[in-house]
């Protein structure tokens, strides 16, 4: 594969492996760390992005697409395939790097990352990009419609599982709480929820805004089987992400670090949307080196 | 003011001829799924339960998730018919409505049940007087009105096989049967229910058969009112009203709802550009004080003694 030449283009980033047979932990790493160099590479040319919480869903993301989804990037309508939902729609540089690399679209294409006219908006389309599953942006919709899928998968006995990443700061939104409270209702087994626990939000700490502890025991009481998880461990993320549900949806709290991988951008709150600059990005390359 | 709660003709509940129509597409089309918030009442929902108890979708009250809902069963490649109580369905989950219906394309069908004045005596938090106005922001949105029952059904069967998302209020004021069923239900087009050549009446819903009524009074006068029915009011007969402007002098709109940005904003949005004409914008214009639909709609002037007052200021 040919490598971007825009600016920012990163000179030692390998092509995603083409096999489509599930990726071990070892090689989920590997991936992941392509993953990080080229969501550096593509927010630095795009002058815009959401840098910490892109950094922060990587190995979720990684792990689903490259060895939990049954997707397939040549039939990506197929009518059983999994549903993957990004509800924190804001880290879409990470969701498309992960889409590109997984076959969905060229890579080289994420050099266009919200350039005018470009269908790599700041938030995901899905009526432009294949992948893509639900248009979300403004917080707290993709539960829901992942609820949908997923009763929708029964009533159609497709069989197919819904997944939906959400930022930790979204959940104080209350349509998810609607959703939550009816996906243990309705024990959606085939419902797992990620939420890419990271303590930080836009402005502030969420413990200093307002405090979603204890989160575990609010999924619980609401009829979740609670998975906590080091969101950076891919063996540990593929075990609890490869299980569905026994009699009830899954909710995956997984422990991460806003910005991980990159030490100055990580667990700091000014690193939400800035945009590293040219030298920040050498300096971050040779940490993901 | 004269009342008009005395009629001579039948009057029907559209709601009866949306669920009847309901069931008999589900019969034949297993895509078809209701999703409901605590309202399978008053959605009249009751038969779809009985006859397909796995396909609908309560969510209990709870108006955002059901759209999400909505959305993610029109993801997994279902028909949801998403049905609630008008003002709750448009104002609580707009912002579903906006991104997770219309933004990402999905078809599915947004069912606002007892629009308007319906739950009368329950005040205005429970009247969906903006509906319209907030619906014709949304893009790629569908909007029906229908007037009677006949074109209830026919509404929801187009919607049933239409491409991508559909707003739809469904009656629940009781009102006569207006339209012309020879001329079918055909979103984009405008009925054009009686000639006349002084002055318009272009109603929707509830008020087309007041509108009718006017245009009999008028008659009597001498004046000669056109009157028509817009049940698509997105996308809009524009052609149909800029005929309208050019022939007549005056349009006179009346709609059940607020006079800001919904049908008479609407048309005058298309006059102003293509045809400049004098206009009279009936609605509800101001939160209602206490009384049952019909007294309201009488009280507001939605009646077809206020449709003739405004018609002969623009006729003279």
């Amino acid at each position: 594969m040919a490598m971007p030449k825009a600016p920012g283009a990163d000179p030692a980033a390998e092509p995603a492996a083409k096999s489509v047979a599930p990726m071990t932990p070892a090689a989920l790493s590997e991936e992941a760390r392509q993953v990080r160099r080229r969501i550096l590479t593509t927010i630095r040319a795009a002058g815009l992005g959401h840098v910490g919480g892109d950094l922060s869903v990587t190995d979720i993301l990684t792990t689903l697409f490259f060895s939990v989804l049954a997707i397939d990037p040549a039939d990506p309508e197929k009518a059983d395939r999994d549903r993957f939902i990004l509800s924190k729609g804001h880290c879409a540089a990470a969701l498309y790097t992960v889409l590109a690399r997984r076959g969905f679209f060229a890579e080289e294409e994420l050099d266009t990352f919200m350039q005018p006219l470009s269908r790599l908006n700041g938030h995901p389309n899905r009526r432009k990009v294949p992948g893509v599953e639900a248009n979300t942006g403004p917080l707290g919709h993709g539960l829901p419609i992942a609820v949908g899928a997923a009763i929708g998968s029964g009533i159609r006995k497709l069989g197919f599982r819904a997944f939906c990443v959400l930022g930790d700061g979204e959940l104080q939104e209350g349509s998810n709480w609607e959703a939550a409270m009816f996906a243990g209702h309705r024990k959606l087994s085939n419902l797992t929820a990620i939420v890419d626990r990271n303590g930080l939000q836009q402005g502030a700490r969420t413990a200093d805004t307002n405090d979603l502890s204890p989160l575990a025991d609010k999924f619980t009481a609401f009829g979740w089987e609670v998975r906590e998880v080091d969101g950076h461990d891919h063996a540990a993320l593929l075990d609890v992400l490869s299980r569905p549900g026994d009699g009830k949806p899954v909710f995956v709290l997984a422990r991460t670090v806003k910005g991980k991988g990159v030490s100055f951008i990580e667990d700091r709150v000014e690193w939400h949307h800035k945009v590293p600059s040219a030298g920040e990005v050498e300096a971050a390359l040779k940490e993901l080196a | 003011m004269t009342s008009e709660t005395m009629t001579q003709t039948a009057e029907f509940d559209c709601r009866k001829a949306f669920a009847e129509t309901l069931i008999a597409l589900a019969r034949a089309d297993e895509r078809i799924v209701a999703v409901c918030n605590d309202s399978v009442g008053s959605s009249n929902l009751k038969e779809f339960e009985a006859a397909f108890p796995d396909r609908l979708v309560n969510v209990g009250i709870a108006e955002q998730n059901m759209v999400g809902v909505g959305a993610g069963l029109a993801n997994a490649g279902l028909v949801p018919f998403v049905c609630s109580a008008s003002p709750f369905l448009t104002g609580r989950a707009m912002e579903q409505v906006k991104v997770d219906a219309a933004y990402n394309g999905y078809h599915m069908v947004l069912c606002g049940m007892s629009p308007g004045m319906a739950y009368g005596e329950l005040g205005p938090t429970h009247h969906s007087i903006e509906d319209l106005a907030w619906m014709r922001a949304i893009h790629d949105l569908t909007i029906l009105v229908p007037a009677d029952p006949f074109q209830t059904a026919e509404a929801v069967r187009w919607a049933a096989a239409a491409a991508g998302p559909v707003f739809m209020r469904v009656g629940r004021f009781k009102v006569p049967a207006v339209s012309r069923e020879s001329e079918g239900f055909v979103v984009g087009r405008a009925d054009e229910l009686r000639q006349g050549s002084d002055v318009t009446l272009v109603a929707t819903g509830t008020l087309v058969s007041r509108a009718l009524r006017a245009a009999e009074e008028l008659a009597a006068e001498g004046i000669s009112a056109r009157v028509i029915n817009v049940s698509s009011l997105a996308p809009l007969d524009r052609a149909c009203l800029i005929r309208a402007a050019r022939e007549t002098r005056g349009i006179v709109t009346a709609e059940e709802g607020v006079p800001q940005g919904g049908l008479g904003g609407a048309v005058a949005e298309v006059l102003a550009e293509a045809h400049p004409a004098r206009m009279r914008i009936l609605g509800v214009d101001a939160f209602a004080p206490t009384g049952d639909a019909a007294f309201l709609l009488d009280h507001f002037g939605l009646n077809a003694a206020g449709i003739a007052r405004a018609a002969r200021e623009l006729a003279a």
